[in-house]
Parts: structure tokens; C-alpha cells; sequence
């Protein structure tokens, strides 16, 4: 049996790109515009909420804990040798604060939740519930994407919040028992070295990476087609482009903080 | 098996349209990735018609239901359905359209997160109809594709007929003007195929109902050409013979793209074409 290659031309690689790229955009756009229209769905919101932040709520309480942990063990061998141990809750609190909180807790609700959209809403698609919609005179966008986003923007903001405090216990836990660190020292230096900038920043970037998130997971799911190869595909590839795009958004953003604000 | 009695309404769906006909496809072509599915189609179907739509697998049956309800546009041509341009209407405004036709889909297309009541009841819930109004409403249609006792169940929970008679219920539920049956007996067996073209029929002979019915049954849309529903008896009867020009029923056959047979029953078993002898030997 021979095997068939085919080969895409790049000019037509980087004309799929731009046209994803529009129609991602088209529906982000319109997906926000349709808070401010009615009607409202209100209950598929909550329900997300919860399906999205109650059920993130064990991977991010143990992802908080280890990141924290990990942080201050890895600060804390090389900061022992020019003896700064005492600035372990300085570092675990900007880290976490600023950057891994968010960060990781964006990463794993990207793997569990812009899957579990792209593979519910590519499902729909195949199975022409979606079609079954529009032709009932429901808005699909209106009543399956615009909830999603509000849910997930809202519930990342109090999950990184979560993973943030978490964090900062499971330094404190390294930084006590491990390297016999004052409590009150730890928990002081914590507090003391964060400013409004590395809050502002520790909450803004949630608030964007779930918007990335829902819209990313719905966008691949409302594409999908091809049968159950296709949901396949989608579920892979929402996970894949949120969590890369999480991390472009997370350079720039961190980069205009700075800008806007100075460094430290 | 006979269909139990639905409270009957008055006989005739009030039709809101000023249109002579309930759809005109006029012109109309749509390819996918540069294939012409439907290429220069033409036809119309008149109110309280039935027109079965048949074709080779690939022809663009379905397609040709989705193009009346909005949810594809073509490359060209025009398409009214009851009177109003859906080729030139916004998302939008094809939502208010809708409301006026049902349409049940090939795989049934039940919402599989809902309960059976919750897929019946959406259009009216999405509307805002009041509570013991949805309830009552909801029975009712149950009662008639005879499956009240599926209320609390998830799709999932039925076989595939009751699928079907559930995704007919849902179309049928708000009394549309016409109706779009895209396939509704494939896969089924004898008995409840013979349901399933009872409760079209009804709905043709009862409440008036304009409808577009892709089928690859030959022998359904022959029975619905050659039998009437009765409302005294409540089951289908056998038309006398010469009597089938009465029942509002056509057909449509598609090839390669294009139209090449639109008439009735009798025209069709008399055709000299030999493709279309064929197809229906």
C-alpha cells in the first residue's frame, strides 16, 4: 500500500491562520457584546461558576500548595548560602502573587476546562444540537459561550486567590519545618514586601486568562467538524492554543505593568 | 397501531403569510469546497402540502432543509418561506421566523443534557410561557407521539424510535406553520415507521401543516400519497381508488444536483424517464 503525502503550501498554512484568527476574534467580540443584550442567561452562568470554579477547586489547592513549597525549597538553598533565609516569604510572596499564581492556576484550568468546553461544545456541533438551537430560536453564542466566559473570568479571579494564600502556606511549611524559619518572621515579610502593583497585577491577569480560557475552549468546540475524530482533535487543540496564549498574554501584560508602573 | 387523540384545535393553522406558497426556492445553488451540491433548484411548495424529497445518499437532501430554515445560506438564488426573503434575513431576524417552523433532524438532535420535557418544552421555557402552561402543553404533545411516560427521562434513557417521535413532539409543540422532517423513519422499524408517518400524516390532514419531508422511503410517502387520516376513527384509511389527487402530497426527486422530477404520485409511477423508473422499481 503507498503511502500519500500531501503537502500545504505555506501561503495557504498562513491564509487558515488569518481566517481562524478573524473568526476567533468575531466571536470573542460578539460573545462580550452579548452581556450588555438580552436576555441574559444568568442561571447557565451560576451553573458554570460552579462546574468551572468549585470543581477547579482540588487541582488548584494542591497545584498553590506544591508551587509554593517548590519555590521556597528551590530559594531557599541558594539564598541559606549568602544567609538570607529570612527572605523566603519576600520571594514565595512576589512569585506567587505575581506571577505563578496566576500563571499555574490559568495552566491548569486550561487543561481541564478549555477541554472540557471544546469537547462538550464540538459534541453539540456533531450531533447538530447547536443547529437544533438555532432552529428552536435560541442563540447558541448567547446561551452557551457568553455564560462560560463570565463564569470562568469571574471563578479564576478567587481560584488564583485561592492558589496565591495556598501558596504562601506551602512556603511557610518548607520554611518552618524545613529550615526552622520564624513564623512571625515569614508571615510578616510576606505581607510587608508587596505593594499595589504586584496586587494589581496578581488579579488582572485571572480576570484575562479566563477570558482566553472560555473563549479559546468555545472557539475550537463551535469549529469542530469531522465526527468524534473532530471533538478529539478540538479538545486537544483548545488546551494546546490556551495554555501558549496564556503564556504570550502573561509576557506582555507583565511587560506593560512595568512600563506603566516602573520596576521595582 | 392507532394514535391517540390529540384536542383538536381548530382544523386549520392559522396562516399568517400572504405568500401563494409556504416555500419557493427559486434558483437556488450552494457548493461545499468548490462541489456543487444543489446547482439551479427550483420548486415550490404550496400551503397545507406535503412534498417528499428524494435522492441518491450525497444529493443534498438535508442540506436543502437547512437552506430553508436559515441555517445555511446559499451561493445564489432565493428562498422565501411563508413569504418572507430568508436569504437576505440577519441571524437575527430568521430567530422570529423560526418560531413559525419545526423542523426534525436527521439524529433526532435532542439537547442530551435536558430531560425529555425540558427538549419539549425549550422553545416555550426560552419564551418565557408560564409554568403550568408549559406543563400542560408538554403532556399533551407526549400524549400524542403516545410517549407521556418519557417526562422525567433523559435522552439518552430511549431507543432510537422514541428519539424521534420525542424530537417530533419538540417541532410540533408550538403548532408551526410548516414542518421539516429530515428523514424521520430512517433506522427505524416497520411498526414504529408506520407511527411515525401516522403522526405526519395527521399533521398534514388535521392541522393543515405545509411540510418538506426527505425520506428514503419510497414506501412512506406512497402510503401518505394513498391514504388520509380520519379523524373519526383517529387512524389512518386507505383513499378510494382515483381519489389520490384529493391528498395534498407531491414529490420531488433530486440528481447530481438538480431537480429532474416535481409532480405527484400519479405522474411519478407514470414516468417515462428511465433513471426515475428505476429509482422507484
Amino acid at each position: 500500500m503507498a503511502l500519500e503525502i500531501e503537502f500545504t503550501s505555506p501561503f495557504e498554512v498562513a491564509k487558515d491562520f488569518a481566517a481562524a484568527v478573524q473568526e476567533y476574534t468575531l466571536l470573542a467580540a460578539q460573545s462580550v457584546a452579548n452581556f450588555f443584550r438580552r436576555p441574559l442567561y444568568m442561571a447557565d452562568m451560576v451553573q458554570q461558576a460552579d462546574l468551572i470554579g468549585v470543581g477547579s477547586l482540588p487541582i488548584v489547592v494542591l497545584t498553590g500548595l506544591s508551587v509554593g513549597a517548590l519555590l521556597a525549597l528551590n530559594a531557599a538553598s541558594t539564598l541559606q548560602r549568602f544567609g538570607g533565609i529570612t527572605l523566603i516569604g519576600q520571594l514565595v510572596s512576589i512569585g506567587m502573587v505575581t506571577e505563578l499564581g496566576p500563571l499555574i492556576t490559568g495552566l491548569m484550568v486550561a487543561g481541564r476546562n478549555a477541554s472540557g468546553m471544546a469537547s462538550e461544545l464540538g459534541s453539540m456541533i456533531v450531533t447538530e444540537q447547536i443547529d437544533a438551537m438555532r432552529a428552536l430560536g435560541t442563540d447558541p453564542t448567547k446561551k452557551l459561550i457568553t455564560p462560560r466566559i463570565g463564569a470562568t473570568a469571574f471563578m479564576l479571579f478567587f481560584l488564583t486567590i485561592i492558589a496565591d494564600l495556598l501558596g504562601l502556606i506551602g512556603g511557610f511549611a518548607v520554611a518552618h519545618l524545613i529550615f526552622g524559619l520564624n513564623s512571625r518572621q515569614y508571615w510578616t515579610s510576606v505581607w510587608q514586601i508587596l505593594v499595589f502593583r504586584d496586587v494589581f497585577t496578581g488579579l488582572i491577569k485571572p480576570v484575562l486568562f479566563g477570558f482566553i480560557i472560555s473563549t479559546v475552549g468555545c472557539y475550537y468546540g463551535i469549529s469542530t467538524r469531522g465526527g468524534t475524530q473532530g471533538v478529539g482533535r478540538s479538545t486537544t487543540q483548545a488546551v494546546v492554543a490556551a495554555s501558549v496564549l496564556i503564556l504570550i498574554v502573561d509576557f506582555f501584560v507583565t511587560k506593560l505593568i512595568f512600563a506603566i508602573f516602573g520596576y521595582r | 397501531m392507532s394514535t391517540p387523540t390529540l384536542p383538536i384545535e381548530n382544523s386549520a393553522s392559522a396562516i399568517t403569510s400572504m405568500s401563494e406558497f409556504a416555500i419557493e426556492f427559486e434558483n437556488v445553488s450552494i457548493a461545499f469546497d468548490e462541489k456543487m451540491v444543489l446547482d439551479g433548484i427550483s420548486f415550490n411548495l404550496h400551503h397545507g402540502e406535503t412534498k417528499a424529497v428524494f435522492g441518491v445518499a450525497g444529493s443534498g437532501k438535508s442540506i436543502l432543509l437547512k437552506l430553508a430554515i436559515g441555517l445555511l445560506k446559499p451561493d445564489s438564488g432565493k428562498i422565501y418561506v411563508l413569504g418572507e426573503d430568508v436569504t437576505e434575513m440577519s441571524e437575527q431576524g430568521l430567530f422570529e421566523l423560526r418560531r413559525r417552523v419545526g423542523i426534525v433532524f436527521q439524529e433526532s438532535a435532542l439537547f442530551d443534557s435536558l430531560k425529555v420535557s425540558e427538549n419539549v418544552a425549550f422553545r416555550m421555557m426560552e419564551e418565557g410561557v408560564a409554568a403550568d402552561e408549559i406543563e400542560r402543553r408538554v403532556r399533551e404533545v407526549l400524549r400524542f407521539v403516545e410517549l407521556e411516560r418519557t417526562y422525567d427521562m433523559f435522552p439518552s434513557e430511549l431507543s432510537g424510535g422514541m428519539r424521534r417521535r420525542v424530537a417530533i413532539a419538540r417541532a410540533i409543540v408550538t403548532e408551526p406553520e410548516v414542518l421539516l422532517y429530515d428523514s424521520p423513519t430512517g433506522g427505524l422499524d416497520p411498526v414504529t415507521s408506520n407511527t411515525i408517518v401516522e403522526l405526519i400524516m395527521k399533521q398534514r390532514d388535521v392541522y393543515k401543516t405545509s411540510a418538506l419531508m426527505v425520506t428514503h422511503r419510497l414506501q412512506d410517502a406512497f402510503t401518505m400519497a394513498t391514504h388520509q387520516f380520519d379523524k373519526a376513527t383517529n387512524q389512518m384509511v386507505l383513499l378510494p381508488k382515483g381519489k389520490n389527487c384529493d391528498v395534498p402530497m407531491s414529490f420531488l426527486i433530486l440528481r447530481e444536483g438538480k431537480v429532474i422530477f416535481d409532480g405527484d404520485a400519479h405522474q411519478l409511477a407514470t414516468s417515462k424517464d428511465d433513471y426515475i423508473r428505476e429509482y422507484i422499481s
